[in-house]
């Protein structure tokens, strides 16, 4: 289910389950959409006020009346944090690893779930179970190790080595999201295609392929966003400054906060940066995050 | 159209294809060669050479060239008698079940008001818990350190105009008020999956049974814990379960608030810790302990979750 699906449905349903005769004035309801929107406007404010003080200047920022409105604003602050130069070189090593670990995490999970999901063989259930297990496994409790290993195979400050990392951290839920997408094709159709003259392997580019590419953008998504905002393990593997994922170039900013001299706006125009890709495709995969995570909990 | 008249026929084939496929196939193990390959390297391997180095005396001496030299169980016992563990393990479990029960409740709470107003509100209460939802945890952490910067945050600057006093006042300097803090933050992106999970549950459970229940003359009270929560109740021990995982290893929310400038020692929660005692003092044989007790905690907790996962695949 997508986030427009949600959405679609909540309002489908709504006359349905609303019907017109319910639809005078009830105090009731009037108190509650003024909380739904009090609350509205309290989650969406930390967004709201990242957006408004990238857009004005220090000298207003650091004043003691905040401004609420980014009137008189401008973006400076973009230019200023894009020409610091060290923007670059961060979105540089960000969309590398990102990109590797995408690229192998789908390689690796898609062959994975083909084997679960349309096979039968000795080792199944314990290869899901392991799969299972290790999703839930927490960099918190294997970095020192991790960074140990990269550190003897000579890989600590490269795009490769965190890549490795993050590939073996993602692809175990994209396994179990992508066996769902596959299991979800029946397998009548590549048969039939088989009964009419393909091989198996034909059947399954031609037929089933095309099918899953929409598991294969939710999945691809997914890894995509996990790898672009990590940061326990870059924090660890990429500790030269010039190595820097965007994460951790973000967290230089805040470092420097601490010694009470913070360009807010800067900092504030580094964050939207980061974060407004991110934004737009998490919306792309919303929804089939949360029927992912706790299918069949709904269904009962 | 031939998906449709294809199956009968197929069905009469297909006795022999799968006959074919029960012979011992090898193409599945294939399939499964890269993953497999990676997860030992990156996770196996590492996991190992953990459980071996915490049975190890391994600290700075052994970074340059000494042997680390086996001592069983020592490390267990000396990070286990050490008072300064159990705070920091005795501060994690609190921190961990004090976010996931706020979590939880305000949770449900937002599925509820979805449920319980109009499309267009229910729309733009959905769209600001989907973009809290979707900012990456750096930038919010970023957000936040802003909104209650000492001197200039607009926190300080509500609570002063509200009347108490505030100016620079410093959040972070206190245990109990970082801690605060950091909750505020952690409930603020966590919920919102809470109440979309909630909210999806809700829409299940079938209009006619309320209304029943209405015209018997069950107070909202009662249609609550009576219809509602038994009904949601799977749906809602799965993401409480999550929530409590997931809190338990808070890392990069501990650290940017330590970064912006709070007192380690005080703040640590298990993930700080061990990032402290293993890349800050290179006592790998101390962190390597402190690791597995935390991945032992998670395995333990998982199983539940795993079980369900089990159940939904067969």
């Amino acid at each position: 289910m997508s986030t427009a699906t949600v959405t679609e449905k909540a309002v489908s349903t709504a006359p349905a389950t609303r019907p017109a005769t319910r639809r005078r004035f009830r105090p009731g309801r009037a108190l509650a959409t003024v909380v739904a929107i009090v609350v509205a406007l309290a989650w969406v404010f930390p967004v709201y006020w990242m957006l408004n003080s990238s857009l004005l200047p220090n000298v207003v920022l650091t004043s003691t009346t905040p401004r609420f409105l980014p009137t008189g604003g401008s973006f400076d602050n973009f230019v200023a944090v894009i020409s610091q130069g060290t923007f670059w070189p961060a979105l540089g090593m960000s969309l590398a690893i990102t990109l590797t670990t995408v690229v192998f995490c789908l390689l690796f999970a898609f062959l994975a779930a083909l084997a679960i999901s349309r096979f039968r063989f000795r080792g199944r259930a314990s290869f899901v179970l392991a799969v299972l297990f290790i999703q839930m496994l927490p960099a918190e409790g294997l970095f020192i190790a991790q960074y140990k290993l990269m550190s003897s195979l000579n890989l600590l400050n490269s795009v490769a080595g965190v890549s490795i990392l993050y590939i073996a951290g993602v692809v175990p839920f994209t396994v179990w999201m992508l066996r769902g997408f596959v299991a979800g094709v029946p397998i009548e159709l590549e048969e039939a295609a088989m009964v009419d003259g393909l091989s198996r392997t034909q059947a399954f580019f031609r037929i089933t392929f095309p099918l899953l590419a929409p598991g294969l953008v939710a999945s691809g998504v997914y890894a995509f966003l996990q790898a672009w905002n990590e940061f326990t393990i870059a924090l660890v593997i990429l500790q030269k400054e010039e190595y820097r994922t965007l994460p951790l170039w973000l967290r230089g900013f805040v470092q420097a906060s601490a010694n009470r001299a913070t360009d807010w706006g800067q900092v504030m125009a580094a964050s939207t940066l980061v974060a407004v890709p991110v934004i737009i495709f998490f919306l792309i995969v919303q929804g089939r995050l949360t029927s992912g995570l706790v299918a069949g909990a709904v269904k009962g | 159209m031939t998906a449709v008249s294809t199956p009968a026929r197929t069905r009469q084939d297909s006795p022999p294809q799968q006959v074919r496929h029960r012979r011992r196939p090898v193409a599945p193990y294939l399939l499964l060669v890269p993953t497999i390959a990676i997860l030992l390297l990156a996770l196996g391997y590492p996991l190992a050479w953990q459980f071996w180095t915490s049975t190890q005396k391994f600290g700075l001496a052994q970074q340059f060239g000494k042997p680390p030299e086996f001592v069983g169980m020592a490390n267990y016992v000396q990070l286990f008698t050490d008072p300064q563990t159990w705070a920091v393990v005795g501060r994690s479990i609190a921190f961990c079940l004090v976010n996931a029960a706020v979590t939880v409740i305000v949770g449900v709470l937002v599925a509820l008001l979805m449920n319980a107003v109009g499309a267009v509100t229910r729309l733009i209460l959905q769209i600001a818990m989907l973009l809290a939802w979707a900012m990456p945890v750096i930038a919010t952490m970023t957000v936040w350190i802003w909104l209650f910067d000492w001197h200039r945050g607009i926190v300080n600057w509500a609570l002063t105009s509200l009347g108490f006093d505030f100016t620079n006042h410093n959040w972070l300097e206190q245990p109990l008020s970082f801690y605060f803090v950091a909750t505020v933050i952690v409930v603020w992106m966590s919920v919102p999956f809470v109440a979309f999970s909630v909210y999806a549950g809700l829409t299940q459970i079938s209009e006619e049974v309320m209304e029943a229940a209405a015209l018997d003359g069950a107070t909202p009270r009662q249609r609550f814990f009576s219809i509602i929560l038994p009904m949601i109740r799977p749906v809602l021990m799965i993401i409480t379960l999550l929530q409590v995982i997931w809190d338990l290893r808070v890392f990069a929310q501990i650290k940017m608030l330590q970064d912006a400038g709070a007192p380690l020692a005080s703040t640590d929660l298990l993930g700080t810790y061990i990032y402290r005692l293993g890349v800050g003092s290179s006592d790998f044989g101390m962190a390597s302990a402190l690791s597995i007790f935390v991945l032992v905690l998670t395995v333990a907790l998982s199983f539940f979750y795993v079980l369900h996962l089990m159940k939904e695949d067969s």
